[in-house]
């Protein structure tokens, strides 16, 4: 789950790392206090997670208190749309920070490297930018440090990667305690990856993370029941939170053909065959292994959420999951949801005999493979 | 031949007494698996279906001589059912169970590789079969048919919908292998790649990945020094970046995990790279008939 800014810099402070002083608050009316105890000198933050927030308007300095308090009023409740995220979100809450002034700026980072099969710190100089332009355009601007699985990094190793990064010798002290800072907070926070961009160096010489980035990775919340409560709140899509609260793997595409499958695999192959068929599929979802009824039932309803969506494909090859299983839920779901768009089934595996019986006599249309599927759904869809 | 399980395969299931480790004994044994122990801490002295259930892993080694262990504890626990397997000197290990924290499999998997003693397979996998001797996994057995196309795959119901497909078309399989869906795993694409190219028995290879991190393309740097052929599908090559579908490996991040990538490498290093799952048995029909070999 993706944390928000006001989250990640409590979290990275926990650990040691210098952020601007700062209150998250939905009330104008304590923003005012928060914005006057800062000095006024403050920037006000929607806490948003979404792309684009700056642009969206979503991020504004102030002078003095009084109009930051103003502009927190007006984002309270707004939604914000950008590029990234053209659905919208809406504000509920604010962060009001001291501005932190820049002389300099770097970026950091702490993340999974799948292939080596460790964690990697990447340090550039090139900071308050946008990293994946920095690695396409200037490749060796961005340094790569290993972190030893049972050792961790020692001192020496940073010092070398911050010299190798050009990292100016006067951030270098503060730089190596603030990357060891980031390595714990990844590791006892059981985060999937922790983003500073961008460190600032202040005119006065002192480091600080002036943005902060978050994402703690699901399969661990079970030791952070602290976010796990908030969990819901990090879906950029309310069927994708109502998915979560369910424990359904569910993620909206946009189209106007729902799938839904058992397995990741199969499941990416159906939206690949929707695609090919010339469909565009509205969403990936998972029903999980030895799905009952009931669950399935509890897909479609899910599914259907997405007024977008003209036509259903289920695609299920029954290995631990029973196809007659599958098939009463989809009739459980017809009977009690009043579903009204066509709907393609391909039963195959464990069971699917009897899927297709039970299916015959209802206006669910049959197919034998994948491939028949997403054509019969996306013709029937035109 | 095969690889890694065959008749001779001695199973302890960590998790027996459990819903899902339960169920699936129940279904290895009736396929002809050799399952001679289960563990389940604080049930030591019982018995599942007649298997002797004991409170630790080294116990049952100790007194059944199991050589393999197929894991289903939940995630909480997983990495230490695993650990607790090397520790008993267990050389072949298979970790079923899905929402294992990464911090976990980091520590498990660099300690197995620096160790050398073990192998894991997974986790979030459906296991491995060699078909007729050992079902040591989830799959649904009566799909499978002994042959010789091995097969090697990060997805569980994708691999039998590809199996099925083969099996219908007269092409049994060697040994079939589910590596797992999560970034960290124990075995790779390669290392599987490795142990076909050195088994007499399997002519062919299927490979089935999808997107998300590399492990493609580092074993297309090896596929194009194999002597036997490879036939490849890469799932999801239409699934936008920065969405993860559902398994925890299968996103697309920045430029990396892409399919085109990984369907580029494989063509490269001469693997033959199917559009669709339909057109693989065909693929692999063709394959075998180039190098010679009766289909």
């Amino acid at each position: 789950m993706k944390l928000h800014e006001y989250q990640s810099k409590d979290l990275l402070s926990r650990f040691g790392v210098p952020v601007p002083a700062g209150e998250v608050t939905d009330d104008p009316k304590e923003a005012l206090a928060i914005a006057e105890k800062l000095g006024g000198k403050v920037v006000v933050k929607a806490q948003v997670l979404m792309g684009g927030r700056g642009k969206a308007g979503g991020v504004k300095l102030f002078d003095s208190a009084g109009p930051a308090a103003e502009f927190t009023k007006e984002l309270i409740g707004k939604t914000l749309v950008s590029i990234q995220n053209p659905a919208g979100m809406k504000v509920e809450k604010v962060l009001i920070a001291e501005q932190v002034d820049i002389a300099k700026e770097f970026y950091l980072s702490v993340l999974l490297d799948r292939s080596e099969q460790k964690l990697v710190v990447m340090i550039s100089a090139k900071g308050g930018m946008d990293i994946e332009e920095v690695a396409e355009t200037d490749p060796d601007a961005i340094i790569k440090l290993y972190v030893d699985p049972a050792f961790g990094l020692c001192d020496y190793e940073i010092r070398a990667a911050l010299a190798d990064a050009h990292i100016p010798k006067e951030a270098r002290g503060q730089m190596v305690g603030l990357i060891k800072s980031l390595v714990k907070a990844y590791l006892d926070a059981d985060a999937e990856l922790i983003e500073i961009n961008p460190v600032a160096l202040t005119p006065d010489g002192k480091v600080i993370a002036a943005d902060a980035k978050v994402a703690i990775d699901d399969n661990a919340l079970f030791r952070h029941k602290d976010y796990a409560a908030t969990s819901t709140d990090s879906a950029e899509n309310p069927i994708e939170a109502e998915a979560l609260r369910r424990g359904i793997a569910y993620v909206n595409l946009g189209g106007e053909i729902g799938i839904i499958g058992n397995g990741a695999g199969l499941v990416m192959c159906s939206l690949d065959e929707v695609n090919a068929a010339g469909g565009k599929p509205a969403n990936f979802l998972d029903v999980g292994g030895g799905a009952q009824a009931e669950r399935v039932k509890s897909c479609v309803e899910l599914v259907l959420m997405d007024k977008n969506v003209k036509g259903l494909l289920i695609n299920i090859f029954g290995g631990i999951t029973r196809g007659d299983e599958v098939a009463k839920g989809i009739l459980v779901a017809f009977d009690q949801l009043n579903v009204n768009i066509p709907v393609v089934a391909r039963v195959e595996g464990t069971a699917s005999d009897k899927a297709r019986e039970m299916l015959a006599s209802t206006k669910i249309v049959p197919a034998e493979t994948m491939q028949e599927a997403a054509q019969k759904i996306v013709a029937l869809t035109r | 031949m095969s690889i890694l399980v065959n008749r001779d395969t001695r199973v302890l299931v960590s998790g027996i007494t459990g819903r899902e480790g339960g169920f699936h004994t129940r279904q290895m044994i009736e396929y002809g698996t050799n399952v001679v122990a289960g563990v389940t801490p604080g049930k030591g002295g019982t018995d599942f279906d007649g298997v002797p259930v004991f409170d630790s892993v080294q116990e049952a080694v100790d007194k059944t001589g199991a050589n393999a262990s197929l894991v289903f504890v939940p995630g909480p626990f997983a990495a230490d059912a695993v650990l607790e397997a090397e520790a008993a000197g267990i050389p072949f290990v298979t970790l079923i169970t899905e929402g294992i924290a990464v911090s976990d499999m980091i520590r498990v998997v660099n300690r197995l590789k620096a160790n050398g003693k073990t192998r894991l397979l997974g986790g979030n996998c459906a296991g491995i079969i060699t078909p007729g001797e050992c079902k040591m996994g989830i799959m649904p057995g009566h799909i499978f048919t002994p042959g010789e196309v091995g097969m090697v795959s990060r997805s569980g119901t994708l691999t039998y919908e590809i199996v099925w497909e083969l099996t219908r078309a007269g092409l049994g399989q060697s040994t079939c292998v589910g590596i797992g869906g999560d970034p960290i795993i124990g075995t790779r694409f390669i290392d599987v790649m490795k142990m076909f190219e050195a088994d007499p028995r399997t002519k062919a290879v299927v490979m089935v990945g999808e997107i998300g991190g590399s492990d493609e393309e580092i074993a297309a740097e090896y596929i194009a020094t194999m002597s036997k052929p490879v036939v490849a599908f890469i799932s999801g090559r239409t699934a936008p970046p920065g969405k993860r579908m559902g398994h925890a490996g299968a996103i697309i991040s920045g430029n990396t995990g892409t399919p085109q990538s990984k369907v580029d490498s494989l063509q490269r290093a001469g693997a033959v790279v199917a559009d669709k799952t339909s057109e693989m048995a065909g693929l692999v029909k063709q394959a075998l008939q180039k190098i010679g070999a009766a289909v």
